[in-house]
């Protein structure tokens, strides 16, 4: 039968970790520099606009002539971009200044210059009261759910477990909007329902892994930190790869034959369950040792068993 | 753990078989359905707009309008009390949200006093005690000059009531549309979201949607360019006439009558000229009220004014009295026919800005649909064959359990009577994906526990008690995740929110129990020596 990962793996993940925790760092620091220097690609659902989808009868479409078309009606930084077979095509607007109403005005000045020639397929509008209140929301939807399962995950498990599968999913959440940030991608609500289903994703591989752990704490109590942990992380690898496999698998298959309306909600997952794969691994682990779970927390307990996971591994 | 009774195999097969059930009506049209004994199940879900085509328009109540009105009507009430009683006065005007006003005559300061607190009103349901809610304060902050404030609460109260109202209308004016099922509801304080399925003209129903539609009857004083130099007047005011170019008409401020005491409007024919009019039908009182107003001012002219837009201002020719009349107005058919629906609805109580728009069309949304079948199946298909490569036979159990959690989701979705939206098959989707996990985790413990030397029955048994925990635990932590897109998300979201939560749940009654079940029978039946994985 089919297997990814051999039987009884002992890949010494902890004695990386100061590999990896750079790794992580770096990019964190990256995603943060890139922030600050590039911005997020908002999308009207944040920053108000227009959003009108369209589709040329009979043909390809003329983008260029579009985008002069448009541009004529100086209605800010229109953005033309064409998808799918050619005769699709995707216009923005900015905010118009003036208000909600403003909004309203210049979508039926499109509508009008578009004229005949293009099937109107999808508008969106949303005017600058909406986009504060969904920027808002969207900022309390990301902190509540990790409060939420900070509580939950303090009732079941040790504080440190808690702490550091919020930390974890922070991680994920930081990279996987530093990939936004870094491809420009258009930021929107669906990518925050994405980043938001990332935040269960990465938390449920995380679980099993801390579940792991727990249950090894339980069996041998005298087993130095690292090296119980290595032995829990090698233990999972199998399951873990396995269904970041299957759950990767379908979401491409969204990606690739879902159609447009949710490309970005899909490539944002895509991101978010090779992230939250790398963390649940080598990032959601150490942090134990950081948070000083158990025999670890002494600089030489960790140096010792460092050690010896070292010897092990040798082959 | 391996043993079931014969009762709890009966129930799960049973529940298993209500589950495909109550699916089977998504696949007929409704018009078979429709045809079906009563007792079949012929519930199905409800496609959202991105899916079906349509539209979703937020409505925002204009409170600065609201407010300014208000502040309106109160300078002209205590224009109007003050004038009743002669009490002499000077410098009335109104700030943001107050009215100013000072009594000249030392003498009648008492007067204006109780008559200017005889403006106040209680907007609270006193009936069964609890604090009454004023809706403004009375103030002298000086001998003889008295300012009246609009209270924040009586504000908020009168935005609640717009808000109800609105809604109520605009329930009354989409019906006529005669499109299926819209849904009206309330938004936050001041917010109204309207969805309607399957529309085409958006663009009507925008209009629809936020003309205010009141109509007031008024006598004319004069009309042509002449009417801006004359004399202004607190009885009067200029309003323009909907032509081409719009001619100023100076008009008596007071309606005579308003659209309030209307009890129909149909757009028809004039029989002179052939062009489209919208007649109507007063109540009785109005009748009465048009027919006393029109006898006395036979001979001249009348506005009928539509938003502060005067749409026809004819010269009384005979007293009308059976109560009915027309309104010509450059009328296209069309422009007739929405007119004599907003009256027949009556007009918002407050003026309404379309703050989020949303629409999709039928085409795209039937596109969605064949993209997400499509993506659907691939996805199952992959994560199928990836199954039965990794566990073999167990691999299959864990397929057919999730394949029947495909049919659980949409049996509840369609129970519920709930909405599929195109983020709702992404849901699906995903959670094709996801319900493996747990048969992954199961197995992967049944492989490991098989490993240490344990015999296949003892392994298995072991494998699924040690999982469960953890399935537990990673199942609720996505549950946290999917609740909270539901309670803070918009819309489609919510649908993608629904449906993740709904997978997950029922995910833990087929990857563990019906699983579990089919292990069961399979080693009861086969006794094998080892697990093959």
């Amino acid at each position: 039968m089919l297997r990814l990962i051999p039987d009884d793996t002992k890949i010494p993940f902890m004695r990386w970790r100061s590999v990896t925790f750079t790794i992580s760092v770096c990019l964190l620091v990256l995603t943060v520099l890139a922030w600050g220097a590039m911005g997020i690609n908002y999308g009207i659902d944040f920053t108000g606009g227009n959003l009108i989808e369209v589709r040329h009868k009979g043909g390809p479409a003329d983008l260029s002539e579009l985008r002069k078309v448009i541009g004529g009606l100086e209605l800010g930084e229109a953005q033309v971009q064409g998808f799918g077979q050619g005769d699709d095509v995707m216009i923005r607007l900015p905010e118009q200044p003036g208000g909600d109403a403003a909004q309203q005005v210049a979508l039926n000045k499109v509508k009008d210059k578009l004229g005949d020639a293009y099937e109107i397929r999808r508008t969106e509008v949303v005017g600058p009261s909406v986009s504060a209140d969904l920027r808002r929301d969207g900022a309390i939807a990301v902190v509540v759910s990790l409060g939420l399962v900070l509580i939950y995950l303090w009732f079941r498990f040790e504080w440190q477990f808690a702490i550091g599968a919020v930390l974890t999913t922070a991680h994920d959440i930081v990279l996987t909007m530093g990939v936004i940030i870094i491809f420009q991608l258009q930021f929107d609500l669906q990518s925050l329902a994405a980043v938001l289903t990332i935040v269960g994703y990465s938390l449920n591989d995380t679980v099993v892994v801390y579940d792991r752990i727990r249950e090894s704490l339980r069996k041998y109590k005298k087993m130095p930190l690292p090296e119980l942990i290595d032995l829990s992380i090698n233990q999972t690898l199998s399951r873990t790869i396995c269904t970041a496999l299957t759950t990767f698998m379908a979401v491409l298959a969204l990606f690739v034959f879902g159609g447009e309306a949710l490309r970005g909600f899909n490539f944002t997952m895509l991101v978010g369950i090779l992230i939250g794969t790398y963390s649940s691994i080598v990032v959601s682990a150490p942090m134990l040792i950081f948070l000083k779970l158990r025999t670890g927390g002494s600089p030489e307990g960790v140096a010792k068993s460092d050690a010896a996971a070292a010897a092990k591994a040798r082959p | 753990m391996l043993y079931f009774s014969r009762w709890k195999i009966i129930a799960i097969v049973a529940v298993c078989l209500a589950g495909i059930l109550f699916t089977l009506p998504n696949f007929f049209s409704r018009e078979t359905l429709a045809g079906l004994p009563s007792w079949v199940p012929a519930r199905q879900m409800t496609l959202g707009l991105d899916l079906q085509g349509g539209a979703h328009v937020v409505l925002e109540v204009d409170t600065p309008a609201l407010v300014k009105d208000r502040v309106e009507i109160l300078r002209d009430d205590v224009r109007r009390v003050l004038r009743e009683d002669r009490i002499g006065y000077t410098g009335l005007g109104s700030q943001q949200t107050s009215v100013q006003v000072r009594i000249t005559d030392q003498n009648q300061i008492e007067k204006a006093t109780t008559k200017l607190n005889g403006l106040i009103q209680n907007l609270a349901d006193t009936t069964f005690g609890g604090k009454p809610v004023n809706d403004l304060t009375v103030e002298a902050p000086e001998p003889g000059l008295f300012r009246l404030t609009l209270t924040q609460a009586g504000l908020d109260h009168r935005v609640r009531r717009a808000v109800e109202q609105s809604i109520e209308v605009i329930r009354r004016r989409v019906d006529q549309l005669g499109t299926t099922e819209p849904s009206i509801a309330r938004q936050g304080a001041n917010r109204i979201l309207v969805q309607v399925p399957g529309l085409q003209d958006t663009d009507r129903l925008k209009a629809i949607l936020q003309q205010t539609a009141r109509l007031t009857f008024h006598m004319v004083e004069d009309r042509g360019p002449s009417v801006l130099e004359g004399a202004k007047s607190s009885d009067t005011e200029v309003l323009y006439t909907n032509d081409p170019t719009p001619v100023p008409v100076l008009i008596q401020r007071r309606a005579m009558l308003t659209g309030e005491e209307l009890v129909d409007a149909q757009a028809t024919f004039s029989q002179q000229s052939s062009e489209a009019v919208v007649s109507f039908r007063f109540n009785t009182s109005g009748a009465q009220k048009f027919a006393t107003i029109s006898q006395q001012n036979v001979g001249r002219p009348f506005a009928i004014v539509l938003d502060r837009t005067v749409i026809s201002d004819p010269v009384i020719r005979e007293p009308i009295l059976g109560g009915s009349g027309q309104i010509s107005g450059n009328f296209t058919v069309q422009s007739a026919n929405d007119l004599a629906l907003l009256l027949r609805a009556g007009a918002l109580p407050a003026t309404l800005t379309i703050v989020e728009e949303r629409t999709v069309g039928p085409g795209l949304g039937a596109d969605s649909i064949a993209a997400g079948k499509l993506a659907t199946v691939i996805g199952g298909v992959a994560v199928i064959v990836f199954m039965v490569a990794s566990y073999g036979l167990l691999g299959i159990f864990a397929n057919v359990a999730m394949i029947i959690n495909v049919f659980f989701t949409f049996a509840i979705l369609s129970s519920l009577g709930a909405t599929l939206s195109l983020p709702g098959i992404a849901g699906i989707a995903l959670s094709i994906g996801m319900a493996v996990d747990a048969n992954v985790l199961i197995y992967e413990r049944v492989r490991e526990e098989q490993r240490l030397g344990r015999s296949a029955i003892s392994a298995i048994d072991t494998g699924f008690t040690r999982a469960i925990g953890t399935i537990t635990d990673s199942n609720l932590t996505t549950l946290i995740a999917a609740a909270v897109l539901f309670f803070l998300g918009t819309g489609p979201i919510r649908g993608f929110a629904v449906t993740l939560a709904i997978g997950n749940i029922t995910s833990f009654f087929t990857a563990v129990t019906v699983t579990r079940l089919m292990v069961a029978l399979w080693v009861r039946h086969y006794r094998p020596a080892r697990v093959p994985l």
